[in-house]
């Protein structure tokens, strides 16, 4: 490998064409290969390597690497190991071409080093991903994708049309702080915001990531909203209104979480919680707050992954995912359960487990920036996490009552890369240092004091009383067979009836005009048969002599006036 | 062996948790007289700040989300329905 500097996303493409091109039975094990050479080949390109090109005149740097595209490329590396080892008893060509190309488009997006070759990638992101839904070959999952595509396919245009002003304007497209200061800026922060499942938007995340197969959701839930958290940390550190954006974003998908039946969905809005968090950390913009966010998002992708895949194998072993008909099940599936408990702990940044170490970083920047009402919600937002992630999770589905439901243990293959996270979740929480030196900035952060440990443990036991109390006295809202509206109610529902409706009134008005044109058009045609017809004035039959009269009488006329 | 029997369905383990729960609760509250947090905010100074904190927020949480329930909980197939409903209705325009 030394010697030969390849682009970092390459390797993958190639991967995903070896993987078109190979029989089923290795095809996994190719695609490992790939991945492990790949990281090989990041590993021993040069510090600051990068590619520049020009086109019709304007620079472009295709690749650029630095010390935070480095994080996020061997994070995805990281993500994409796991995920294939999950999925290798998939034997389905489309979704192992699929998440090829979609894990090598969010390392082309990470080391962009120009706006139009992150636009490129990120409109990849949104094609390649969108086949992992599709893949649940059913027709909610269809329709799901449908909405899905629709949704980053806007952000690519919004992106695209930011891009093209923010050109004119600045004349560069060097991919560096845009901050919110023109039109430009507005598009791409929006297009970025759409990814980030910013509020309002997220529906998209919350709508496909349950309806994915189970395999498919784990390669979802790694990329595309992380390239997003990237593309806000590169585009728009210290934007203020993040701080506020993220805090709503931390705190209402709880709600939801809470009611919610399908746990995937529960996951998937417990990952609109963390970005969150995320955006949180770039908006206060100072170096510790963007250390936190840019740790968090190292830290989600592994046990956010890691709780996607319990839930994952359970779905593959029950065909169930609904907290409704689950429950009891780690008689059959007690690795799972462990392995499950484990993310859960990490999510909910339990002393020890990986949330811990990067969560307090951004609890801190907000204090120490005093952002104060911010940091209360986020605290809210923590115990809310452990509440609906990290407490609802493992207990509907492997305790609560008793479902009844016999499996197998998940297959060796889930087992192998629910361990691979478990273990990195724990490592990262015990020596959080390793993660430490590969942050952007420079940082002698400490999360093990006294007064840390002790606080967060605080706030996690009496979260974890309160949910015991609710049980107890019987409050809390049992798990039923139901869908929440949410924003996407507005779209699924109204806007459909609403095209409906302005469809059918165009019809009408359409109607009545033709109506009224033909009407008078068959006045006017009535009229001239009326004319010209049997009777009519214009057809009677006129005797030769009283033409010749007339004739006379006509020229009688003229002769008269000729003499006045 | 009946279900009665696997370790998390007996009653004495349920209480084994618990009881433990309890106690760790009640032994993280005395550590707050024992231990002097360094503070960066007024209010984390308090004592008993965090335990009730998070007891309180958890139990909004859950009556909130609880209370959402009686505007936004619709039935399982609420999305599909439709679509089908409007397939008839084509049908039936036809």
């Amino acid at each position: 490998m030394v010697g030969i500097e390849l682009p970092p996303f390459l390797l993958f493409y190639l991967g995903a064409v070896i993987a078109l091109l190979g029989g089923a039975t290795w095809r996994g094990p190719a695609m490992i290969v790939v991945i492990i050479l790949s990281a090989l080949n990041l590993w021993q390109l040069p510090a600051f390597y990068g590619l520049e090109t020009q086109l019709m005149g304007m620079e472009l740097k295709p690749i650029h690497i630095d010390r935070l595209s480095l994080l996020f490329g061997y994070l995805f590396h990281i993500a994409a190991f796991i995920s294939v080892i999950y999925s290798l008893h998939v034997k389905d060509k489309m979704q192992q071409v699929a998440a090829m190309l979609y894990a090598g488009s969010a390392l082309g997006a990470v080391f962009a080093g120009d706006l139009l070759t992150l636009f490129i990638f990120w409109e990849m992101l949104a094609v390649t991903s969108v086949f992992l839904i599709w893949a649940g070959r059913s027709d909610k999952a269809y329709s799901a994708g449908m909405r899905y595509l629709i949704a980053q396919v806007i952000s690519g245009m919004l992106l695209l049309v930011g891009v093209i002003l923010y050109y004119q304007h600045q004349g560069t497209l060097m991919f560096s702080k845009i901050g919110l200061d023109s039109i430009a800026s507005w598009f791409i922060f929006i297009a970025f915001g759409i990814k980030c499942a910013f509020p309002f938007f997220h529906n998209w995340l919350t709508d496909a990531y349950p309806e994915a197969t189970p395999t498919g959701t784990v390669f979802l839930s790694a990329f595309t909203t992380k390239v997003a958290v990237y593309a806000m940390a590169r585009g728009f550190p210290g934007t203020e209104m993040l701080v506020y954006i993220g805090a709503t974003m931390a705190c209402f998908p709880i709600f939801f979480a809470v009611i919610e039946n399908d746990l995937r969905r529960v996951l998937a809005y417990s990952l609109i919680n963390q970005i969150g968090f995320m955006m949180v950390g770039i908006g206060i913009g100072t170096e510790l707050g963007i250390n936190g966010a840019v740790a968090h998002a190292f830290n989600d992708v592994i046990f956010k992954g890691l709780l996607f895949m319990s839930m994952g194998a359970v779905l593959y072993r029950t065909g169930r995912i609904n907290g409704s008909e689950l429950g009891g099940l780690y008689k059959s599936m007690p690795k799972t359960a462990v392995l499950c408990i484990i993310g859960a702990a990490s999510i909910s940044a339990f002393p020890l487990f990986s949330g811990f170490v990067s969560k307090s970083m951004i609890m801190s920047a907000a204090l120490k920036d005093n952002f104060d009402v911010v940091w209360l919600l986020l605290l809210f937002a923590s115990a809310g996490v452990f509440h609906h992630a990290g407490i609802k999770i493992p207990y509907f589905a492997f305790f609560a009552h008793d479902s009844g439901i016999r499996c197998k243990e998940a297959p060796w293959n889930m087992l192998l890369a629910m361990s691979i996270a478990a273990a990195l979740c724990l490592t990262i929480g015990i020596f959080p240092q390793l993660l430490y030196q590969h942050l952007p900035f420079a940082t002698d952060y400490s999360a093990y004091d006294v007064s840390h440990i002790l606080t967060q443990t605080q706030l996690l036991f009496f979260s974890a009383l309160a949910f015991v109390w609710l049980n107890l006295k019987g409050m809390y809202p049992p798990e039923l067979p139901s869908t929440n509206l949410d924003v996407d109610w507005l779209y699924r529902r109204p806007l459909p009836r609403l095209i409906n409706a302005v469809g059918r009134s165009c019809l009408k008005v359409d109607q009545v005009a033709r109506n009224g044109i033909l009407s008078i058009g068959r006045a006017f045609e009535n009229r001239l048969a009326n004319l010209h017809g049997n009777d009519g004035i214009f057809s009677r039959t006129i005797s030769i002599s009283s033409m010749v009269a007339w004739v006379v009488t006509l020229l009688a006329v003229l002769l008269v006036f000729r003499f006045i | 062996m009946s279900q009665s029997q696997d370790f998390f369905d007996r009653p004495a383990t349920l209480r084994l948790i618990l009881n433990s729960l309890y106690v760790i609760c009640a032994l993280l509250v005395g550590l707050d007289f024992v231990i002097h947090r360094h503070t960066e905010h007024p209010w984390e100074g308090l004592y008993g700040f965090y335990p009730i904190y998070g007891f309180i927020g958890c139990v909004i949480l859950v009556l909130v989300a609880k209370w959402m329930r009686k505007g936004l909980m619709r039935e399982e197939d609420y999305y599909q329905q439709t679509r089908e409903s409007k397939t008839e209705n084509t049908h039936g325009g036809d």
